[in-house]
């Protein structure tokens, strides 16, 4: 911990004298809002930050260190030219407050972006505001909501399928919305019979990620959107699985009417430690009067771009300004960089990798259901139980191998589940060790299963206890010795 | 293999219930404690909540997933298993003794239609098995 280094008086700067006479702290600060006493921050030298800082990096897992083939993530490589690109003073020192025609350039960035993902998803306007898909989930359900609200007919359920990644159900219930599950069948794919029956005019829309989470394309998506549109619902894509066809179907075509994407998923930009993402949202036409407030428009006539606030049908503001800008300019630097075809080749090569993949591991770890995948799979741990392996044991050893575990224990329809997704940026060598990491870990646990239950051998940490820590939750470093800090 | 006592009526999503002092007793199977893995959150319904058959209750979080309850039966809960919510380690280490999780009103419940430890043995077999 950065207070453990901590010495009273040492300083990482030290400023000159000020030569100006400025207002006084009393003079500017009512004093209910002055401090009586300095906050406890450490106290380090520069190089003593800089040694803590960049051991700590040292100790991290990154894409730009090794294989992240953690599924439903999309951890591909992000491209240092985008980093570049972000980094321009001209883009980097924007603030959000500049005047619309001090910006023209920023906001036709922006413009495009959305043309192009519009294009690429088959919507007709999409917004920026949503900084991650969780929260485009929560901005297209309360679209949705908004839309069934405006036509007099206000709707209580969301139907999500039961292979649907966790933050689906509980958007429903933020926006207001009761989930309800529906079943998956022996295909791993959305039981036709079941959601039909589920459909009734209480039914506000279905969600649904495609390929779904299994890593499996929903072969009857047509009669799924006819079904829920004559249910009177709308069909929602969450767009976490966007890669595996991107430049190839676009959800619009079949029949969704809001989409999610995530930038820090398809389009290259960093999930960097929990933030910021992008997840803008996209939605047809006759949903656009919902969108967040404000919306970008091009003036043809005064050659301008220029945000609308003028928006009286509007869910309203979810995100301060205009979202992340600098994670969406990265992600149009990926677009412009790949242009129409290299974008189809990104899909079509996560999909070969994931199934090298899974052909090179099937024997030792079968999947949930059998066939080829999309761009992920979901393999199953389940034989090593009896010998009192789990999949957990089998992630952590993967780790003394040199590679990110894939996703375990999700989806929660299959048993002991590795859910794997080595994306197009990994070449068929690291594959092929990755593959040979696996197949030797399930010799492992034959021979020698203590092994597996006792890795990962080689990090500075072992097993943190993840038990106790959510139990017990304490995210605030304190002082070891009570007397010795403040 | 799983521990199943004789004297209660289980669920196919993995619940128990059991007459005590002419209250229903109602928990997780062995099973589903052993599915879930340590559970580190109960979230249980308050006192005078009405619960009804087939319906979730609360729910069950552990590292590894939140799953729902679903109630074995309608009525309305007369207590909740306090030490489950503050130690919820009992739930894997006593399902069907101090991990309890509520207790309901007897009125209205029909436990016999609820499955016996031979049925629901059966209906882990086959359910592990597909
Ligand atoms: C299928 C699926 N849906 C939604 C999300 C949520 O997206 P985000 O993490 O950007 O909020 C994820 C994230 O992993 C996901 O995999």
């Amino acid at each position: 911990m950065v207070f453990e280094l901590s010495r009273p008086g040492r300083r990482a700067w030290s400023l000159p004298e000020a030569d100006v006479d400025g207002p006084s702290l009393e003079e500017l600060l009512p004093e209910a809002h002055r401090r009586a006493q300095p906050p406890n921050l450490p106290e380090l030298s520069e190089l003593d930050l800089v040694r803590h800082y960049t051991r700590l990096s040292q100790r991290n897992w990154a894409i730009d260190v090794g294989a992240y083939p953690l599924g439903s993530c999309t951890m591909k490589y992000n491209p240092k030219l985008s980093e570049e690109a972000a980094s321009l003073p001209g883009m980097r020192d924007l603030h959000p407050f500049e005047d619309d025609d001090l910006v023209q350039g920023a906001l036709e960035l922006l413009g495009t972006l959305e043309l192009a993902l519009c294009e690429a998803t088959g919507m007709a306007r999409m917004t920026f505001q949503p900084a991650a898909g969780a929260q485009g989930e929560l901005t297209g359900l309360l679209i949705m909501r908004a839309y069934h609200d405006a036509a007099g007919d206000p709707r209580r359920r969301v139907i999500i399928p039961d292979s649907a990644h966790g933050t689906n159900p509980a958007s429903v219930t933020l926006a207001g919305f009761e989930a309800h599950e529906t079943p998956s069948d022996e295909r791993g794919l959305v039981d036709l019979g079941a959601l039909r029956e589920a459909l009734a005019d209480d039914v506000a829309g279905l969600m649904l990620t495609n390929p779904n989470t299994l890593g499996l394309f929903e072969r009857d998506i047509a009669e799924i959107a006819t079904s829920v549109h004559d249910a009177g619902g709308l069909l929602y894509y969450d767009g976490a699985n966007f890669n595996s066809i991107v430049g190839l179907v676009r959800p619009g075509d079949m029949g969704f009417d809001i989409v999610h994407l995530n930038l820090h998923k398809t389009f290259a930009t960093p999930h960097g430690g929990g933030g910021p993402g992008s997840g803008p949202l996209g939605v047809v036409e006759r949903l656009e009067p919902f969108l967040p407030s404000p919306v970008l428009e091009w003036d043809e006539g005064a050659e301008r771009w220029s945000w609308d606030h003028d928006r009286p049908r509007s869910i309203g503001r979810i995100h301060s300004f205009h979202g992340n800008f600098g994670i969406n300019l990265r992600a149009y630097c990926y677009l412009r960089s790949l242009g129409p075809a290299g974008l189809r080749q990104v899909a079509e090569r996560a999909v070969l990798n994931a199934n090298y993949l899974r052909a090179l591991i099937e024997e030792a770890f079968p999947t949930a259901y059998p066939g080829p995948c999309m761009h992920e799979f979901v393999s199953s741990a389940a034989r090593l139980k009896r010998l009192g392996v789990r999949a957990t044991d089998v992630c952590k050893r993967l780790i003394d191998f040199g590679f990110h575990p894939p996703t375990i224990y999700f989806p929660l329809v299959v048993e002991e589940a590795l859910m794997v997704e080595p994306t197009e940026t990994e070449s068929k060598e690291t594959l092929d060790s990755l593959a040979a990491a696996l197949n030797q870990i399930a010799d492992e646990a034959e021979g020698d299963p203590e092994l597996l239950r006792s890795a990962p051998i080689t990090t500075p940490v072992r097993r943190p206890d993840e038990a106790r820590a959510a139990r017990q939750l304490r995210v605030r470093w304190t002082p070891a010795d009570p007397d010795g800090g403040s | 293999m799983t521990n199943l006592p004789g004297d209660r009526r289980y669920t196919r999503a993995h619940e128990w219930a059991m007459e005590s002092d002419g209250r229903i007793l109602v928990g997780i199977t062995d099973y589903a404690q052993d599915q879930l893995g340590d559970v580190v959150y109960v979230g249980l319904p308050e006192v005078g909540t009405m619960v009804t058959a087939g319906e979730p209750l609360g729910e069950v979080e552990s590292t590894k997933s939140v799953a729902d309850v679903y109630s074995p039966v309608t009525g309305t809960v007369l207590e909740k298993n306090s030490e489950a919510e503050q130690a919820p380690e009992v739930i894997n280490s006593d399902p069907y003794g101090r991990g309890w999780l509520v207790a309901v009103d007897a009125s209205g419940s029909a436990l016999e239609e609820l499955m016996g430890a031979d049925e629901y043995q059966q209906w882990l077999e086959q359910e592990v098995d597909s």
